[in-house]
């Protein structure tokens, strides 16, 4: 008898939450069906659902126009590339951070997170200016430089509340054996640390591929990655919903795949370890 | 434990990263901070000249700049408002035991990996459009009248945008923090007589309270510079019904190129982020145990 109610309470409960989950994930569905429509079908009404002509038609129309594998390739270099930097220097300062805490850690942490408080507005015009005088306007390397930068603090942070759950014992007896600073992050602490390093990586890769402040303001046709790529279907010129689905599809899909994977470290992350 | 040797070396692996950070801060800042103080156009070079305090003066008294503080306060508060409601609901939700929960949790955290240009176009175009939108045709199918949502209530619309790519953030946090909660403790409420609404008001919104803190201020700080949404839904307008003090800044330096006047904007914003990050990083010093 108990048992029952308990699954009829439970089956009412999977009806709700189901019906949650898909009216909110429904504009991706939707952008997804829209994609293999005929642009003729994507603006039908009353609208169709699945029982349309499928076509594959808009995806090769999105890259003969407007060639969509720079900026897909654009995308990649500048989110991996300013993560992949972003290690490089974050590993050594949480390394010290974490194994080598002076009567300052603290605040250096502090700071570097008071560095990702400040709204990219109040910096906008310097960097631009710099930019346009050194030519990296419209440039993956300048985009690159710019996203490390910004997502620096956060790699530190990641990778400090990861490191501080090694034990400390383990790099000191390394250190005992003679080995030297580079050989210790090298070849102790790395091996060691790999799943949060992954999990940073991932984060910030994220971060980046959907970053849409800077690469909108610094890029124009040769650097664009896909949030500027995609803006431009904002002045489009005639029926365009289905190609501007398809677009977004490719835009979006490599990183919801990512970003499921990683939803476990996202909350870690993005609190900065405030909520774990 | 450190010894001298140890602390040179921490000394040595710490710099790169403090120099870089040190150096995209200040340099910048100090740049920005400068031409506040000039007279500064991209389009008439040559004529820069010290104007002291005039540009904070032209900003802060333009009209455009309340309703641009405006419209930023309304998006800051209704996101916060909605996803945050909506979060501590999804969050009790997805805490019961039903099934399919991995999937539906996948379904409801999907929109923050959506960039934000996508989500913008996607809504602007496909849903909220009043001739071919979805929307529009649900409401043909009922027999009303289609609502253009961006040309008669555009901040409405932005801030619905918005709270469709955060909630799934405020989600997990609450979620996250509901699952730490002790069950015993509401087990115990309940046998001695509380009702749901006396546990969810007594047990789990004080216990809520923490995360819901870290939700306010982390999206605070992204809220206050949302900017592709609205760039590629309205520009800004219709007139400046939409634009906030990150899009204000942006036409009035990139668009107008009124370097000076951007420039004092950017300051103004760079004061307002700071009140939010001062209450933000005593919040994580405080748990942060060295």
């Amino acid at each position: 008898m108990a048992r029952a109610a308990t699954n009829r309470q439970k089956l009412v409960v999977t009806l709700i939450a189901w019906t949650v989950g898909i009216v909110i994930f429904f504009p991706i569905l939707w952008t997804v069906l829209t994609s293999f429509k005929t642009e003729a079908e994507a603006v039908a009404t009353p609208p169709t659902f699945l029982a349309f002509h499928w076509t594959l038609e808009n995806y090769s129309e999105v890259q003969q126009r407007s060639d969509y594998f720079l900026h897909f390739w654009n995308s990649v270099v500048i989110s991996v590339g300013s993560t992949l930097l972003g290690l490089l220097v974050a590993v050594p300062a949480a390394w010290s951070m974490a194994f080598v805490p002076g009567k300052r850690t603290r605040d250096v942490l502090m700071w570097m997170l008071s560095t990702k408080m400040l709204p990219p507005v109040g910096v906008l015009i310097p960097i631009y200016l710099l930019f346009r005088d050194f030519g990296l306007l419209d440039s993956r390397i300048g985009l690159v430089i710019v996203l490390t930068l910004i997502n620096l603090p956060i790699i530190v942070w990641m990778l400090f509340t990861y490191f501080r759950e090694i034990p400390g014992e383990i790099l000191e007896a390394s250190r005992m054996d003679g080995a030297g600073l580079r050989d210790e992050i090298l070849f102790v602490l790395l091996p060691m640390a790999v799943p949060g390093i992954a999990s940073t990586l991932l984060l910030n890769i994220i971060l980046a591929w959907n970053e849409a402040f800077w690469t909108l303001n610094l890029s124009a046709s040769q650097s664009a990655p896909l949030t500027a790529f995609i803006a431009s279907y904002s002045s489009p010129e005639g029926l365009f919903y289905a190609k501007l689905s398809a677009a977004s599809t490719m835009a979006v899909a490599p990183i919801l795949v990512l970003g499921w994977f990683s939803q476990k470290q996202l909350v870690r992350g993005l609190t900065f370890g405030a909520v774990k | 434990m450190a010894t001298a040797h140890s602390r040179a070396a921490a000394r040595l692996t710490m710099s790169p990263a403090v120099i870089l950070l040190l150096g995209w801060m200040l340099i910048p800042l100090v740049m920005t901070l400068y031409f506040s103080f000039l007279r500064y156009n991209l389009l008439m070079p040559g004529t820069e000249e010290f104007i002291g305090t005039l540009n904070y003066q032209y900003f802060l008294t333009d009209p455009a700049f309340f309703s641009a503080l405006f419209n930023t306060l309304a998006l800051v508060g209704g996101v916060l408002v909605l996803t945050i409601a909506g979060g501590i609901g999804l969050a009790l939700l997805l805490d019961q035991p039903f099934w399919g929960r991995g999937i539906v949790r996948l379904l409801v955290i999907a929109p923050f990996f959506v960039m934000p240009t996508v989500s913008a176009l996607v809504w602007k175009n496909m849903l909220m459009n009043p001739v071919n939108g979805l929307f529009a045709a649900i409401a043909k199918g009922l027999g009303l009248q289609p609502f253009d949502f961006l040309a008669e209530a555009p901040l409405s619309s932005i801030i619905m945008i918005v709270t469709w790519q955060w909630l799934p953030f405020a989600t997990l946090i609450l979620l996250t923090a509901l699952q730490s909660l002790d069950r015993e403790r509401l087990e115990a409420a309940e046998m001695d007589g509380a009702g749901a609404v006396d546990r969810f008001i007594h047990i789990i919104l004080p216990h809520l309270a923490r995360a819901m803190t870290v939700v306010t201020l982390i999206q605070t700080i992204f809220l206050l510079s949302v900017f592709a949404e609205i760039l590629v839904t309205t520009n800004g307008g219709p007139g400046t019904a939409t634009t906030n003090i990150t899009y204000l800044v942006y036409a009035q330096s990139l668009l107008q190129f009124d370097v000076g006047g951007g420039s004092a904007g950017g300051i103004v914003a760079v004061v307002l982020a700071n009140i939010v990050a001062v209450f933000l990083m005593r919040m994580i010093g405080r748990n942060l145990d060295i």
